[in-house]
């Protein structure tokens, strides 16, 4: 890697965001949110779910973009939205320069041929009806890739083979396959209509450790191959730092941080970010061993009623009696582009600032 | 003297016209008061039939339960239905993976905590509803009270998995089984539970038997690690010995496999190839040979047996990693 980049000047190794020609997807201000309706006769809404609410980021060609956060953080919310499988309730999401958010209709099917995604549940995203030839075939005929049957064959044994499965798997069906497999099939589906973006949401985590490495491989290999852009959604951080290049951070349907993942892991800056990462564990006794976790008193707020000011306060061992509570923190770039949702950010990092004790029944009651 | 003796614990599931399925295969481990134990592998090892076994939770009809399991000098595989249900609860206490299924959903929390309490340990149902809040307030919960009366889909998943632990915590049991207690949780809420289970470990004296996929879980949880492969242990060592040196192929292949919080970006995972078979094909030799780097011819002729390798190791391989090391220096 270092190597390329010393030989190779220019926009390809310069890191994105400063080329707007080069961004992929800009989502600016996105906000989803979901009406609780009551009433049988009238239907009223008495409440919003805010599972997303005010996020922007930008994915580069060609890049990487891991999106963490435990559940109901609203990831995969923003991933579908991403999509347009879930209709923003504001923002624009930019694709290659043109606005998804308001698009319907025919232009926006023509466009969803460059956009595709991986789902977790290997066994209920594959229709156990369909053969995996059918599989394959039914997107590329929705967009008119599939004009003879010759090519199309070979286009198809050629798409088995760089996701790792023989061409006698088109006769067969989702149940004759194993988990790991059929995760092949799906990103081969994926990768039938030549898209551009692929939204994996939680890839490997329903597959079992030894083919999980398998699988996050293909991922990888695939991406130099056809020059994919992803946007990897997951819930444990070790995948997302192994495969992303710039991760972001979401907690109650805001991005609290963002950052190249190297300088995410080495110096983590908000609060939330740095109990996640000494709550995974590690493979290793010694550091097992040694290493003080972080532990967060009590659960995740409901996304219904989001705590005023930041989000995370209610749960923060780093709180102050100032401006937590009520004024919420923009994400704001601490250099680098290195950014961070936190008022006191830098305050933590220089050690200004220190954890409180933890105290269980404060705020740990949210119902 | 150790608390609980497995010995050659093996489970068979019989079914008329279709082949007999053997999940456990000859399984033997000692779990001491106060000391956790890890049974670790992916899933199809028979980590779970193994705990189902010794708690006699397996269904009687079409399963053939062979071997030893004896707890504190009484023999569990030989004990009437009547005479388990005495002694699950009381004695051994079972944290599962899923607390929402494993929760009662009609019945409310305290009421499920209480009737433990009611049914071993003879208190009147006052008296074990109010030992029920402490047990919850134990493991924290707050405002135990109010949550006594609420039901399971009011309480948060990390909050529900803090219930089951409460109720099998309930009759101060001397061994503790917990199958996968935190992997359908968050990261955090995972940290919570895993801090909660080895203080009640280190405080009561409760041995503890974890069953895991999760290495990371276990490098944090457990004294002493058995690794299954194919209803088969095929190493134990202590856990400081197990990751600084993994003698068997899968325990190596499965500990670079996965992708690690603190190794740096693009660094490649060597996988294990292939995937698990699904029936026990141990009879034809080793069931790891066919995605195993290191095998030999003698691998698929016959199958390795388990062997002390060095203080504290048990290895069932013809060809385990360092040898192959040896044999290399010396070519």
């Amino acid at each position: 890697m270092t190597d390329s980049s010393r030989t190779i000047t220019g926009a390809e190794t310069s890191p994105v965001g400063t080329d707007p020609a080069d961004t992929l997807v800009e989502i600016d201000d996105l906000r989803v949110h979901f009406p609780i309706k009551r009433g049988i006769v009238l239907d009223r809404t008495v409440g919003h779910v805010y599972a997303v609410d005010g996020v922007s980021l930008r994915v580069g060609r060609g890049e990487t973009y891991g999106l963490v956060g435990e559940s109901g953080c609203g990831k995969s919310t923003l991933g579908k939205a991403v999509l347009r499988l879930e209709r923003p309730t504001g923002g624009s999401i930019r694709f290659d320069g043109t606005d998804m958010a308001r698009m319907s209709g025919e232009p926006l099917r023509r466009m969803r041929r460059r956009m595709q995604m991986v789902f977790q549940d290997t066994l209920s995203s594959l229709d156990p009806r369909q053969s995996v030839e059918s599989l394959l075939v039914e997107g590329m005929r929705a967009h008119g890739l599939d004009r003879d049957g010759k090519s199309t064959e070979r286009e198809l044994r050629e798409l088995l083979s760089s996701v790792g499965l023989p061409a006698s798997a088109l006769r067969k069906y989702p149940h004759e396959f194993s988990g790991g497999q059929r995760q092949r099939i799906g990103i081969a589906r994926a990768l039938a209509v030549r898209p551009d973006l692929v939204v994996a949401d939680e890839p490997v985590s329903a597959l079992d450790v030894s083919v999980q490495a398998q699988v996050l491989n293909l991922l990888e290999d695939l991406q130099e191959e056809f020059g994919l852009t992803y946007l990897v959604i997951a819930h444990d951080l070790a995948v997302v730092r192994h495969v992303a290049r710039r991760i972001g951070v979401m907690y109650l349907g805001g991005l609290v941080e963002e950052s190249d993942s190297d300088v995410l892991y080495e110096q983590p800056l908000h609060p939330y970010t740095r109990a996640l990462l000494s709550a995974v564990p590690v493979p290793e006794p010694e550091v097992e061993d040694q290493r003080e976790r972080i532990l967060l008193s009590g659960d995740l707020p409901s996304p219904a009623a989001p705590p005023t000011g930041c989000r995370f306060h209610t749960r923060c061992p780093w709180r102050q009696p100032t401006r937590c509570d009520s004024e919420r923190p923009e994400l704001r770039d601490v250099g680098g582009g290195h950014r961070v949702a936190c008022h006191y950010a830098e305050e933590i990092r220089d050690g200004i600032i220190t954890p409180n004790s933890v105290e269980g029944n404060s705020s740990a009651g949210v119902s | 003297m150790a608390l609980l003796e497995v010995r050659d614990l093996s489970v068979r599931f019989v079914r008329k016209s279709e082949p007999t399925v053997s999940a456990v295969d000859g399984v033997s481990f000692d779990v001491h008061p106060g000391s956790t134990v890890g049974l670790v592998g992916e899933s199809g090892c028979g980590k779970s039939v193994t705990s189902l076994a010794i708690m006699g939770l397996l269904p009687g009809r079409g399963t053939e339960v062979t071997g030893s399991v004896n707890l504190e000098g009484s023999e569990l595989l030989r004990l009437s239905r009547r005479e388990f249900d005495r002694r699950r609860g009381k004695d051994l206490g079972m944290v599962f993976q899923d607390p929402l299924t494993s929760l009662n959903p009609v019945v409310p929390i305290g009421l499920q905590i209480s009737e433990v309490i009611e049914r071993h340990r003879g208190l009147s149902r006052r008296d074990a509803s109010r030992e029920a809040a402490k047990l919850l307030e134990r493991v924290g919960i707050p405002d135990p009270d109010r949550r006594l009366k609420e039901y399971s889909h009011q309480l948060s998943g990390g909050m529900r998995q803090r219930a089951l632990i409460a109720m099998a915590l309930a009759c101060e049991p001397r061994l503790l089984i917990a199958d996968e207690p935190t992997t359908a949780l968050d990261v955090t809420i995972q940290a919570q539970i895993l801090t909660l289970l080895k203080e009640l470990v280190a405080e009561t004296g409760t041995a503890l038997i974890m069953i895991t996929h999760d290495l990371g879980v276990v490098a944090g949880m457990c004294d002493e690690v058995n690794v299954l492969y194919a209803g088969r242990i095929v190493e134990r060592a202590q856990r400081h010995e197990l990751f600084s040196q993994p003698r068997h192929p899968y325990t190596a292949g499965l500990m670079a496999s996965v992708p690690r919080l603190d190794s740096p970006r693009g660094q490649r995972l060597a996988p294990i190839e292939g995937s698990v078979a699904d029936n026990i094909p141990w009879e034809g030799g080793c069931a790891f040979s066919p995605r195993c780097g290191n095998a030999l011819a003698v691998c698929r002729e016959r199958a390795p047996e388990l062997e002390t390798v060095e203080q504290g190791r048990l290895l069932r391989c013809h060809n385990p990693i360092g040898a192959a090391e040896m044999e290399r220096a010396h070519d």
